[in-house]
């Protein structure tokens, strides 16, 4: 599963516990580059908190993680390796869609930030709207931005959790389009979704948490679409 | 909750303490009988800043333990501790009134006090605005070490008001120097203060395991 | 740390100049404290160097408070707070960013007050201008460390407009006191070496507050 291209990413027993919940239980898997990993599971299966770790967002509580053979918390090598998507837009709506998208240029100490930022917006067809204030934009004009935000700096690892959230046709069809090149270039996406057909028409690995737990780790191969989507279907409706 | 040892030591040694100070200590010549309740208000001041000095130095060592036991303690040294610097501001102004003819005089150790005293109700204002228990005790510790590290800067501040400041003189009410009787009662008053201290910072303590274990319990029950 | 901080600075101070509402509130505040003081003073009993002191840093703290709450609540409505955290950037220069940026708020609103004190009570503070303005320097340092910090942990919170002043509000406390008196030294045609002592006092609290505010900024984060 390691590669040397930096993008792997490999957890052993990584728990992460709130109080005495534990969110993340024993989590061991690895995504190698160029793959892309959809991780599905019901609400509080503890795929966010898995990808806020990875983030830097949160310290485990046991177990560790590595990235690009770094062990978390790696500093600041390893934040520069990786981008985040979330269904927040992380996104200041006072500024506007290139301010935001440059800030975060700067962040990750791009020298060529402004020619980042121009490309970002474009690939993600958002050029035309670039100056106008966050505020004045719809919920999946504002996720375009966000995933610019997220992609300006090349990020080898992709942590995407819900990224289709808002986006319509268009936008949900750049996003994948996005994520394929991405992946053709060698870095690792982790995807947290609960679009069956956007994760697995992604997928090179499919995995489902539940209770902090893995219950599926599998190729997107050996994967049949319909069980799989009835597998899901039972256990969302069994924790309901 | 069932009265323990250490509680009904307590009592004990404070009624003797007060009996002792009212009844079998000498009158102080110039102040009269008010002078006596230097035996409540000195003590009172004493418990007051071990106490905070007590949440100062278990929020400091929960930041890097992450203990929550140290947390507890934290918490009830705040609301024991609240409730003597209380005792210290309101026997402070009753003792100046007969003594100075002003209930308030700014005096510098009072008005420390009365600092002290916001600090704690912003500690325990704090905890009550924060629902999460490990984001109340890592807040608190927070609050915690950097109040005690204001206590000295207020100390400086008022202490540079009164020396730069030109003011009357007025008469100190502690002496320094008390007779032997007087220094007597006041060591024993000072030490059945601390038993008492000790005995409700115990009682609420045990108070914040059951609550917390509670909680659990809820926690458990439902998840 | 220091580019980092300042671009995170400049990001706030962009965001505030797009929206503007906070300065103005506190502008506004300041000078409508400014008029209110002054019909509330009896000039025959107080004259105006006695009063201005008092008025001029107690609108400073009030008006300061005013700035900071929205410092980390830019950060709230879509986390732009884990697109930092996420980010190579240290969490020490994100505190320090955010305490630059209310540096220049508060900073530029006291540019404002101050000149409006001198001229609402017809003090010649030109004269004073170079000392009053280190005065004011070294006061915004400690009311901003102090209040970026509580801002922080406020945010989080349940009422957190309430929570900010009774947090901070104690701390000020040791920066009021030196400023104010530093000050009425100056107004009065004292020596500068007057004011000393004072400036000692508020540089060495600065100081000590910078440190142990960004020191304890990493745990008022969730990780």
């Amino acid at each position: 599963m390691e590669t040397a291209s930096g993008s792997a990413v490999a957890t052993e027993n990584l728990t992460r516990s709130f109080g005495r919940r534990r969110a993340v239980d024993g989590i061991s898997l690895g995504v190698g580059a160029g793959e892309t990993l959809a991780l599905f599971g019901p609400n509080g299966a503890g795929k966010t908190t898995l990808l806020r770790i990875l983030a830097g967002l949160l310290k485990p509580t046991s177990g560790s993680a590595t990235i690009g053979g770094v062990k978390l918390p790696g500093g600041a090598e390893v934040r520069r390796r990786v981008g985040v998507i979330s269904h927040h837009t992380l996104l200041y709506e006072a500024l506007t869609a290139r301010e935001n998208v440059e800030f975060a240029a700067r962040l990750y100490r791009i020298p060529d930030f402004r020619g980042a930022s121009e490309r970002a917006l474009d690939r993600m067809r958002i050029l035309d709207r670039a100056d106008s204030p966050v505020r004045s934009l719809s919920r999946g004009m504002r996720q375009r931005v966000s995933v610019a935000r997220a992609m300006v700096h090349e990020p080898r690892l992709i942590l995407a959790d819900e990224p289709f959230t808002g986006l319509d046709v268009v936008g949900a069809s750049v996003l994948s389009q996005l994520l394929a090149d991405v992946t053709q270039s060698g870095a690792a996406v982790i995807l947290v979704t609960h679009n069956i057909d956007e994760g697995l028409a992604l997928a090179t690995r499919v995995g489902i948490m539940d209770g902090g737990r893995i219950v599926l780790l599998d190729d997107r191969a050996s994967i049949d679409r319909s069980a799989f989507a009835q597998r899901y279907r039972n256990l969302v409706a069994a924790g309901a | 909750m069932k009265p323990t040892a250490l509680s009904l030591a307590a009592i004990a040694a404070v009624i003797v303490t007060y009996i002792r100070a009212i009844f079998f200590t000498p009158l102080e010549a110039t102040q009269g009988p008010a002078q006596k309740i230097l035996y409540v208000h000195a003590p009172a001041a004493w418990v007051a800043f071990m106490a905070f000095g007590l949440v100062g130095l278990t929020s400091l060592i929960y930041l890097w333990l992450k203990d929550e036991r140290l947390d507890r303690i934290a918490e009830s040294s705040a609301e024991v501790g609240v409730v003597f610097t209380t005792v210290v501001l309101i026997t402070g102004p009753l003792w100046g009134k007969p003594i100075w003819g002003a209930y308030w005089t700014w005096d510098a150790r009072l008005t420390l006090t009365l600092f002290l005293w916001f600090i704690y109700v912003a500690y325990i204002v704090l905890r009550g605005a924060v629902e999460e228990k490990e984001m109340r005790a890592r807040y608190s510790a927070v609050l915690g070490i950097l109040g005690a590290l204001l206590v000295p800067f207020i100390h400086l501040s008022v202490y540079l008001f009164r020396t730069l400041h030109p003011r009357p003189i007025l008469m100190k009410p502690s002496a320094p120097s008390l007779p032997e009787a007087m220094l007597v009662t006041l060591l024993l008053a000072f030490a059945s203060f601390t038993l008492l201290y000790t005995a409700l910072l115990r009682a609420r303590y045990r108070y914040a395991v059951e609550r917390d274990n509670g909680q659990n319990d809820g926690m458990t029950h439902a998840g | 740390m220091l580019s980092d901080a300042w671009l995170i600075a400049r990001k706030d101070l962009a965001i505030e100049f797009r929206t503007r509402s906070a300065f103005l509130s506190a502008l506004v505040f300041a000078l409508l404290g400014i008029v209110i003081f002054f019909f509330a003073w009896d000039s025959s009993a107080v004259s105006a160097i006695d009063l201005a002191p008092g008025v001029l840093w107690v609108i400073f703290t009030f008006s300061g408070l005013l700035g900071m709450h929205r410092s980390f609540g830019v950060e709230q409505p879509d986390r732009g707070i884990d697109g930092l955290l996420s980010s190579p950037v240290a969490r020490e220069s994100i505190f320090l960013g955010k305490a630059i940026a209310n540096l220049v708020f508060v900073a530029v609103v006291q540019a404002v007050a101050i000149p409006a004190v001198g001229f609402f009570y017809g003090l010649p503070l030109g004269d004073v201008a170079l000392p009053l303005a280190g005065i004011a320097l070294l006061a915004a340092i400690g009311l901003v460390t102090v209040g970026t910090l509580f801002s922080a942990m406020a945010v989080n919170t349940r009422f957190a407009e309430l929570l900010l002043p009774m947090l901070s509000l104690p701390f000020f406390v040791p920066v009021v006191i030196p400023a104010a008196q530093a000050t009425a030294k100056l107004l009065s045609g004292r020596p500068v070496g007057d004011a000393v002592p004072w400036l000692k006092l508020l540089l060495a609290f600065d100081i000590v507050f910078v440190v142990a505010c960004t020191l304890a900024y990493p745990f008022t984060l969730e990780e």
